[in-house]
Formats: structure tokens, C-alpha cells, sequence
């Protein structure tokens, strides 16, 4: 098993003839996924051309590439002037679960594209994420394939590159994954640590959890007082941004420590008092995964 | 992106906000002068993106032109946490019968734009939240319907009695969000806003932060950024689309990701080193991103060691190693620099580093460590 995406996915790839959109569709089909078709205004009727013969029908609209395709999931590359529109047009197009790459996405625009997807009950990843990948089964988004394995271990994270060096590490001691999530370094995101917390716990094939935060906000502390009530799997935790100074926005839009909120210390504390493993270094995240499982 | 004070109360008029009248001087002389043209007692108040202006001197009382002249020229000049004044505001000096809050931003726990208004004005609303939370009172903006009137009536409830005060703050309530809205606002406050004696409600002080996402289709509100708030570095890296913050210590950082970059700081600290700088060259990098953060991470005399930590994603390494290869041939570099590839198009990256004569390291921590002991050196 794995969470919210596996061999039944059905991929729309929004802005699916852009520079990183076309890139990353001919990785996700040669990973392996279903990718049923594209999306780009003005492009419909021509087809895209993957590796290996594999082909994708283009479509002006998400309307037309759902009815066509029977496609269930999305994922957008578009740029940030149109990103938060193309989460609105995928939520009202039939998919389930839309997965928002895009960085720079206006915050307002997406507090608004975030209310309408919860009215339609879609589940958005993101924006300003890597997207997730089911090694075997189907990858969304950007992360490198080759660095995955299958396995019993759950990732979650707030960050791209932190994923990848974490997942690395794990893959190298073969500890393989069942599904590796990058929820996204936005204020506002579709789907947070609790979701996917949630989402692990109910999951047969998940037995351990990596859970990845960095400064600002609370979503580790809420995060990890739900790991006390509710998980009766282990949990190991590691916090980017030791060495962060307050009040600067390090990078992501949502990493940044305001007055004396959201730092890593405090959510370093949250996560050690309630039962969660903390790794000092992301070099040590293997060793408590091991120790955890064992 | 911060804006100044007197920006700040720009944006408000332009949406129908009271706000006494000002005017900016950047001498002595012209603050005497618009003190004069002002005629009564004014504030004089220095115009940095800082909190705690007041706390550290840069806020003050003048009963006539020859005091503003005085306050200014003391003002300007001044180091507020490390920031220069060069600019202050001139105002005319209220008679002030009452202080409230008023300030909205973008909550990650609603999703929403959420207000947060107290009667204790004047004082720093965190604080308040730390040991009064009563005394606030709070709204989140669904997003589909903007704020409705009767809600701004609701917050005004909470902080007068008066109807009059009422009415008239349930106005700049509703206008402080049309304000924040078309700013491409993260943030803006008014602490305080303030009831004189004659009945009138006023904000006399205002704050707003911008959502640097918003800037490219908001032109009018991307013109007020102020360079000279900014260490010269942080401008050049902004202007080469990388995301950069200046720190104090000795080992130049070059990292893709944020949360990668922090974490390499991080391991910088835990090897006994400290990092110069958070830099983040960004998804889909092209060489000449690379080259600029090189000669970023270089124009600061205290880097001892350069460090590159890259994980493929959108990011291709061999694009990386094209820009290492090129920015080294393009500017002199005195000090070591020790890179970790590793992802996408990684051994295309190492054939390039290899051809040009560089070493790659495929561990962080032993790339972390090298560039610590070669800083430390």
C-alpha cells in the first residue's frame, strides 16, 4: 500500500508543454506513471510526445481531459500568475487530488483556491511543493526517482532537497518507502503533517514515519501532539533552521520565525516531549528510523 | 517585503483611512521647515523597518520647529537594530483620548486573511496575546465573501462603547482590509488606533508587510521597495531571483532548496563552523544564477570557505557544475570551495567538475566538515 497515490492514478499534467512541465512528464512516464494526459490552453488536440513510444493526449481545458481520460489526479507546473486558478480549475474538473508545484503563488489567491477545493472536497498538495512519489507504483511531482526504494518507511516534509537527502540516506541502508510526501514550504498548504500523519497511521504497508519540519508556524507542535493521541507507529523528527536569525524569511515563504514563534528549538521540544525520536543532524535520521523498527 | 510607515499611510488614504498628515525630510532643515508649515507641536519619527522604534529613541515629541529640528537631526543618522535612519516623518502631534489595535494577516491555522483588534492599544499585540488573550479579539476573512459589514461592526464593538467611535472604526476596519487586499498585503497593523478628544477616530501609526509573490503584478506597491533597509548584497541576490540572507559567520553556503540550505547551516554549526549566509539558488538553475551567488557569497571579506550542497530535483546537477566551472573562469575566487552533487544528471555534473579540474563530494556531512576545517584554518 502507499498513500494518496498509487498504480490507479490517473495523471493530468496542467501546463504539461512548459520548460518544467515537459521535462518532468517525460520522467514521471518513464517512472512509470499513468500520465492520461495534458493540459495546455490553446494546445488542445496536439499530443505529447514521452520516452519510450508513450504518448499523452493534450487538452485545452481540465474539463475536457477528465471527461476524455477518466484522469483522477492532477499536477500543475503553470506559472504563479496562473497557478491558483489552474487548483481552481482542477477542482472543479472531477479529480480528487491536485498537486501544486508551482513556487510564488500569490498567499491571498491561494487562501481563496484552498477554500473552494475544501468545498469541493479535493484534496490539494502544496503549492511551493516537490509532490510525492509511491516508489513502484507512481510518482507526482519532481522528486528523483532513483533515489526512492520500496519499502515500510513513510516521509513526510516541508521541504524539496531536505526530502531527497533524508529518502537518499534511508534508500542507501535499505530502508525503502512507501510513500515519500513534500506537503510544501507555503503559509498556506492543501494538505499538512496531521493529514499525512493520518494517512501513514491507517496505511497496513507503513510501519515507521519521518517526519521533516523547519521554522515558523505550529504545524510540527500540532503535528506532534497528534503523534502522542493518536499514532501507534514510531516517528522520528529532524527541524531545519537551528541557525536561522528571527524575523527573516529563509528561502520558503513559510520559514520564518515571527517574534518568538516558530522556531526550531521550540519544535525540536515539541517533538521530544510527546514520544517523537529527534534527529540532530539529517545523517542520524537512518540510525533512530533503525532503532525505532527494530 | 516591508514597507516604510509613511508608505504604509500612503496606501491607507488611498483607501479612505484617517490619517493625520505628514510629510518626509530627510535633513534637520526640512524637518524644521515642514514642522513649521505644520505650525502646532509634531512627532518626529525615524522611518526604519523595525519594531521598537520608539523604545530606542527614534520616536519623539517636538512642541515647536526648533525641537523637530533638534529631534531630527539626532534621529537621522541613528542606528535602529542595525538599520541606518535616513528618513523621517514629520506628522502633526495628536491629542490622544483613547489607544486601540487593529492589525490583519494571513493565518496559516484559518487560511485566512484573520483580524485582531484589542482596546489595549500601544502596546506590542504579541505581548498582549501572551498574557491577555482575552483582551483580543479575532475574525478570519472567508476568503469567498471578503469581510462583511456587520463583522466589521462586530470587531468596532469590542473596542468602544461610543457609537460614534463605533461607526466610524468599523470604516477603517473595512477599509484596512480593501487596503490590505489591494496592497498584496501578508500583514498591516494600526497600533495605535487612536479617539481624540473631539470624538474622531484616527490611525496614527501603520505598518504592512507585502507578499513578495504579489509584486509582479502590483507594480505601484513593488516601486516603494527601500534598497537602502537592505545590506547591498541581499539587493544584488534579489535581482538575480536568489534567496539570500546575510549572516556573520566564515563558510559561504550555496545550497538548492530552503529547507536543504537551512539544514546545511545547521551541520556548518554542528562541525564546530558558522555559516556566512542562508543562500538558495532556486529550482530550474541556470549557470548564471550560480555565477551571481558566487559573487555574492565572495563580496563578503568574512567567507573563508566556500560550500555547495546540491540535490538534484528540478535542479539538474550538470547545469550546477556548468555554473561553478563558468563563474570560476569569469571572477578570481581566493578561497577554497568544496562541492556535494548529487540527483538528477549527477554523473554528467561530476564528468564536468572532474574535466575542469574540481573534486566532488557525494556525503553532506563530509562536504560540511571539509568546508568548516578549511574556514577554521
Amino acid at each position: 500500500m502507499s498513500i494518496f497515490i498509487d498504480s490507479d492514478t490517473r495523471l493530468v499534467v496542467q501546463g504539461i508543454t512548459g520548460r518544467d512541465g515537459s521535462f518532468h512528464t517525460r520522467q514521471m512516464m518513464e517512472y512509470g506513471t499513468q500520465v492520461v494526459a495534458g493540459v495546455t490552453p490553446g494546445k488542445g488536440g496536439q499530443t505529447f510526445e514521452g520516452p519510450g513510444g508513450r504518448t499523452a493526449p493534450i487538452f485545452n481545458s481540465m474539463d475536457e481531459a477528465v471527461a476524455e481520460t477518466g484522469a483522477n489526479t492532477s499536477v500543475i507546473y503553470v506559472p504563479p500568475a496562473f497557478a491558483a486558478d489552474a487548483v481552481l480549475e482542477a477542482a472543479d474538473s472531477g479529480v480528487t487530488f491536485v498537486v501544486a508545484i508551482t513556487e510564488g503563488v500569490p498567499v491571498l489567491d491561494m487562501a481563496r483556491a484552498h477554500a473552494f477545493a475544501r468545498d469541493k472536497g479535493v484534496r490539494v498538495l502544496g503549492p511551493n511543493c516537490p509532490g510525492l512519489i509511491s516508489p513502484g507504483k507512481s510518482k507526482v511531482g519532481i522528486l528523483p526517482a532513483q533515489i526512492v526504494t520500496e519499502g515500510p518507511i513513510g516521509v513526510v516534509s516541508r521541504s524539496g532537497t531536505l526530502t531527497y537527502e533524508a529518502v537518499f540516506q534511508l534508500t542507501n541502508v535499505g530502508l525503502g518507502q512507501t510513500t515519500c510526501v513534500g506537503i510544501g514550504g507555503d503559509p498556506l498548504i492543501g494538505t499538512n503533517f496531521i493529514d499525512c500523519l493520518k494517512a501513514f497511521q491507517a496505511d497496513p504497508d507503513t510501519t515507521a514515519v519521518v517526519m521533516i519540519g523547519e521554522i515558523g508556524g505550529t504545524d510540527e507542535q500540532e503535528a506532534a501532539a497528534f503523534v502522542k493521541e493518536h499514532m501507534t507507529k514510531p516517528v522520528v523528527g529532524f527541524i531545519a533552521g537551528q541557525t536561522a536569525p528571527p524575523g527573516r524569511r529563509m528561502g520558503h515563504a513559510g520559514a520564518i520565525i515571527s517574534g518568538s514563534a516558530g522556531t526550531a528549538e521550540e519544535k525540536m521540544k515539541a517533538f521530544a516531549d510527546n514520544g517523537i525520536a529527534v534527529a540532530k543532524r539529517p545523517a542520524d535520521i537512518v540510525g533512530l528510523i533503525q532503532d525505532a523498527i527494530a | 517585503m516591508d514597507i516604510h510607515e509613511y508608505q504604509a499611510k500612503e496606501r491607507f488614504i488611498a483607501a479612505g483611512i484617517p490619517v493625520p498628515p505628514g510629510r518626509i525630510a530627510t535633513t534637520a532643515d526640512e524637518a524644521e521647515a515642514i514642522a513649521r508649515d505644520f505650525g502646532g507641536p509634531v512627532m518626529v519619527k525615524a522611518q526604519v523597518h523595525s519594531g521598537g522604534r520608539g523604545k530606542a529613541g527614534g520616536v519623539k515629541y517636538a512642541a515647536d520647529a526648533a525641537a523637530a529640528r533638534e529631534h531630527a537631526s539626532r534621529i537621522l543618522g541613528m542606528d535602529i537594530k542595525g538599520l541606518t535612519v535616513e528618513k523621517v516623518l514629520v506628522t502633526p502631534a495628536e491629542d490622544i483620548a483613547s489607544e486601540a489595535y487593529v492589525g490583519v494577516l494571513v493565518d496559516r491555522k484559518t487560511q485566512a486573511a484573520t483580524f485582531m483588534v484589542s482596546a489595549e492599544g500601544g502596546m506590542d499585540i504579541e505581548e498582549v496575546a501572551a498574557t491577555n488573550p482575552d483582551a483580543i479579539r479575532r475574525l478570519a476573512v472567508d476568503p469567498r465573501y471578503g469581510l462583511l459589514p456587520h463583522q466589521a461592526y462586530w470587531l468596532a464593538n469590542f473596542l468602544y462603547e461610543e457609537p460614534a467611535h463605533i461607526r466610524q472604526a468599523a470604516s477603517v476596519i473595512a477599509r484596512l482590509y480593501d487596503s490590505f487586499v489591494d496592497s498584496g498585503a501578508s500583514m498591516t497593523e494600526i497600533n495605535p488606533l487612536i479617539t481624540t478628544p473631539d470624538g474622531a477616530v484616527k490611525a496614527i501609526d501603520a505598518k504592512m508587510s507585502i507578499d513578495d509573490n504579489e509584486l509582479f503584478r502590483r507594480p505601484d506597491v513593488a516601486a516603494m521597495r527601500d534598497n537602502s533597509a537592505e545590506p547591498a548584497s541581499e539587493t544584488k541576490a534579489r535581482e538575480a531571483s536568489l534567496s539570500y540572507v546575510k549572516l556573520d559567520g566564515s563558510v559561504g553556503c550555496c545550497v538548492n532548496g530552503a529547507g536543504l540550505a537551512m539544514a546545511t547551516m545547521d551541520l556548518v554549526k554542528y562541525y564546530g563552523g558558522e555559516p556566512a549566509n542562508f543562500l538558495d539558488i532556486g529550482g530550474s538553475s541556470n549557470p548564471d544564477k550560480v555565477v551571481a551567488a558566487l559573487e555574492i557569497i565572495t563580496s563578503d571579506p568574512n567567507v573563508k570557505s566556500i560550500l555547495f550542497n546540491i540535490f538534484g530535483g528540478i535542479t539538474r546537477c550538470d547545469d550546477v557544475a556548468n555554473g561553478i566551472v563558468e563563474a570560476t573562469k569569469r571572477i578570481q575566487i581566493d578561497v577554497p570551495i568544496v562541492i556535494r552533487l548529487t540527483g538528477t544528471n549527477e554523473e554528467l555534473a561530476l564528468e564536468i567538475l572532474e574535466k575542469a579540474g574540481f573534486s566532488a563530494y557525494t556525503s553532506m556531512d563530509a562536504v560540511v566538515e571539509k568546508a568548516v576545517q578549511l574556514a577554521n584554518a
